[in-house]
């Protein structure tokens, strides 16, 4: 199952980077986004997908999933969701005020 | 047990929260900021005393033990780290009040000012990997807002690109976190030395290593710094100075932890890597710093050769050269807060960012003038002044593990350094003024000369004071240089 999680996490960070590198400002957003997915399916997969009752006591199950990379996850998907949400509105303001969104047209040093 | 530690990132954290419900009132936020970070200064002097008298203090969040809990350390580079940011910070404080402008105070300036505070101080302190990432995370949303905060052209631009460096570099963070927990099973960093050294670094524990160490880089601005330039650019002075004085800063920390507590084992491997990005770091900062001509640039550079400087440090690895790296840190932090302090000033009373447009400013601003020039010389490290001691003590270390090249190398920096500082000196501050800028002379309030010339005087303190300073940072060089004292203050209550 790691196996098969891992292919995925791969497609995923793969499809994530060549879209961040592209022109596009949305597009680099949706890599970006991507990419937290990719790296939350990781943390899950790396504390092994070994089968066991969902980590509520409740269950009274012999036994549980590891539930520290649950919270771990928990923790990013919020801050990434935050981060997320910035970029948009920047993303939004950037192109009212600078009438642009491909990144080539973003550089520049003394040109203003 | 010690409740004290978490105040200096609870202090913070509560005036945060307190001002953004008085945002219309400028006086009323500038008040509660400034007796925020003055009580917040005496709270640090408090725990470096502590540390200083007791050893290693820890505090373990909620009552639960490490591994389980999470749990907040004050060893002597970290209480030292903490005091240095809120030195620096009430100096950026001070300045911003009437430099910053009366919209931006208005929009939650200060509120995200204490937020940024708040997540450095939580970076120095934890005990936590993940805890790690958090509070850089608080520290860097709090730093994307204060870098667009007044939404001109430039900013919006360059805000793009920091913040989508710093998301991917904190991704990155959150897969090595993942690799390293996969493999070891634990997040606790006291926890994780025990068990990496149980299980030897070796293979994948290198090149979790690494990565941790890409990230690391990529916050620091060890050889991954194109991003610095353009961005440390776009916000206004104040801002600078503070990112500036403590964003690097705080990554170089986190490198200076990982890899004398967690991957200190192969020092053949990852030390050499670290030595080869602070030699290119070395190079390609002193090129920008020889090169360009504007005052803003000239000054960003100044900061990448000086990570470059301290990451030679880390890089030799021995007992002096990491004294040396706790020393020069701090005196960094404090004379780079300076340095754009001035260069704000300079620019705001010449009205203009290049060198070939400034002149003459020595009869007009004798003042600004003279710390300018001392400042510069702490920088290059000449003897009375701060950044002398730390740079003797990681040369020193650097010729005893033989690492000659680089001790060139890094010698050869300060000269660069000297020179770039030297020209703006002498561009700005000599000759005859171009004239067509006089058109309106900007007043430097009073409270920008406060902070000024608070941080002159420790530049001076610092370089005099050597001997007495040295007395403590040593005590943080000698945990750095055996982890077995920070892990039986951590695990063995």
């Amino acid at each position: 199952m790691e196996l098969y999680m891992s292919l995925a996490i791969g497609i995923i960070f793969a499809v994530g980077i060549y879209q961040i590198l592209s022109k596009s400002l949305l597009r680099i957003i949706l890599g970006t986004s991507l990419l937290t997915h990719g790296v939350h399916l990781l943390l899950l997969t790396m504390s092994r997908l070994k089968t066991g009752a969902a980590p509520l006591l409740g269950e009274e199950a012999s036994s549980y999933v590891d539930p520290v990379p649950q919270a771990l996850i928990l923790t990013s998907i919020v801050i990434s969701f935050g981060v997320t949400s910035f970029f948009f509105v920047l993303a939004y303001k950037a192109y009212q005020r600078l009438g642009t969104d491909n990144m080539e047209e973003l550089r520049g040093m003394d040109d203003e | 047990m010690n409740n004290v530690i978490v105040l200096p990132l609870l202090i913070p954290l509560v005036t945060a929260v307190i001002l953004i419900f008085c945002s219309k009132y400028v006086r009323v936020q500038r008040w509660i900021s400034v007796v925020s970070v003055v009580l917040n200064l005496l709270v640090a002097l408090f725990i470096v005393n502590q540390v200083n008298n007791e050893g290693i203090q820890t505090l373990h969040m909620g009552g639960w033990l490490p591994p389980y809990g999470i749990v907040f350390v004050a060893d002597m580079l970290a209480a030292l780290l903490v005091l240095t940011t809120l030195i620096v910070a009430a100096a950026c404080l001070f300045y911003s009040f009437r430099s910053i402008g009366e919209e931006r105070e208005k929009h939650y300036f200060y509120a995200f000012f204490q937020f940024l505070l708040a997540g450095v101080i939580g970076s120095f302190l934890t005990g936590d990997l993940f805890n790690l990432f958090v509070c850089f995370e608080v520290m860097l949303i709090a730093s994307y807002a204060l870098i667009v905060l007044g939404g001109t052209k430039r900013q919006l631009r360059e805000t793009l690109k920091y913040m989508l460096i710093n998301i991917i570099s904190s991704t990155l963070f959150v897969a090595a976190v993942a690799y390293l927990y996969g493999t070891v099973g634990t997040l606790n960093m006291a926890h994780l030395s025990l068990r990496v050294a149980e299980i030897q670094q070796d293979g994948i524990l290198s090149v979790i290593g690494l990565l941790f160490l890409i990230v690391f880089a990529l916050k620091a601005g060890l050889f991954l710094f194109f991003w610095l330039p353009g961005s440390y650019s776009a916000p206004p002075a104040a801002v600078t100075a503070l990112f500036g004085a403590l964003l690097t800063k705080v990554g170089l920390y986190a490198i200076i932890r990982t890899f004398t507590l967690i991957f200190h084992h192969d020092t053949g491997g990852i030390h050499a890597v670290i030595g080869w990005m602070a030699a290119a770091t070395m190079i390609l900062g002193s090129l920008g710093a020889v090169a360009y001509k504007d005052l803003g640039r000239i000054l960003n550079y100044n900061i990448i050769i000086s990570v470059g400087f301290i990451a030679f440090g880390i890089a030799s690895a021995s007992s002096d050269s990491l004294n040396g790296a706790v020393f020069y840190l701090m005196h960094d932090m404090i004379a780079k807060a300076l340095l754009f302090i001035l260069g704000g000033i300079i620019i705001a009373s010449a009205g203009a960012n290049k060198l070939s447009d400034m002149g003459g400013l020595m009869k007009s601003h004798p003042l600004v003038g003279w710390m300018f020039f001392i400042v510069a010389l702490a920088l290059v490290g000449i003897p009375p002044l701060s950044g002398f001691l730390g740079k003797v003590l990681i040369v020193r270390g650097g010729l005893s593990e033989g690492h000659y090249g680089l001790t060139g190398l890094a010698l050869a920096s300060s000269l660069a350094v000297l020179y770039s500082l030297i020209k703006v000196f002498m561009g700005a501050f000599w000759g005859e003024s171009p004239g067509h800028t006089e058109s309106q002379p900007v007043r430097i309030h009073r409270t920008a000369y406060v902070a000024a010339i608070g941080l002159t005087v420790m530049v001076i303190v610092l370089g005099v004071g050597s001997e007495w300073i040295y007395s403590y940072t040593s005590q943080a060089g000698a945990v750095l240089s055996d982890p077995s004292l920070y892990i039986n203050a951590v695990l063995k209550e």
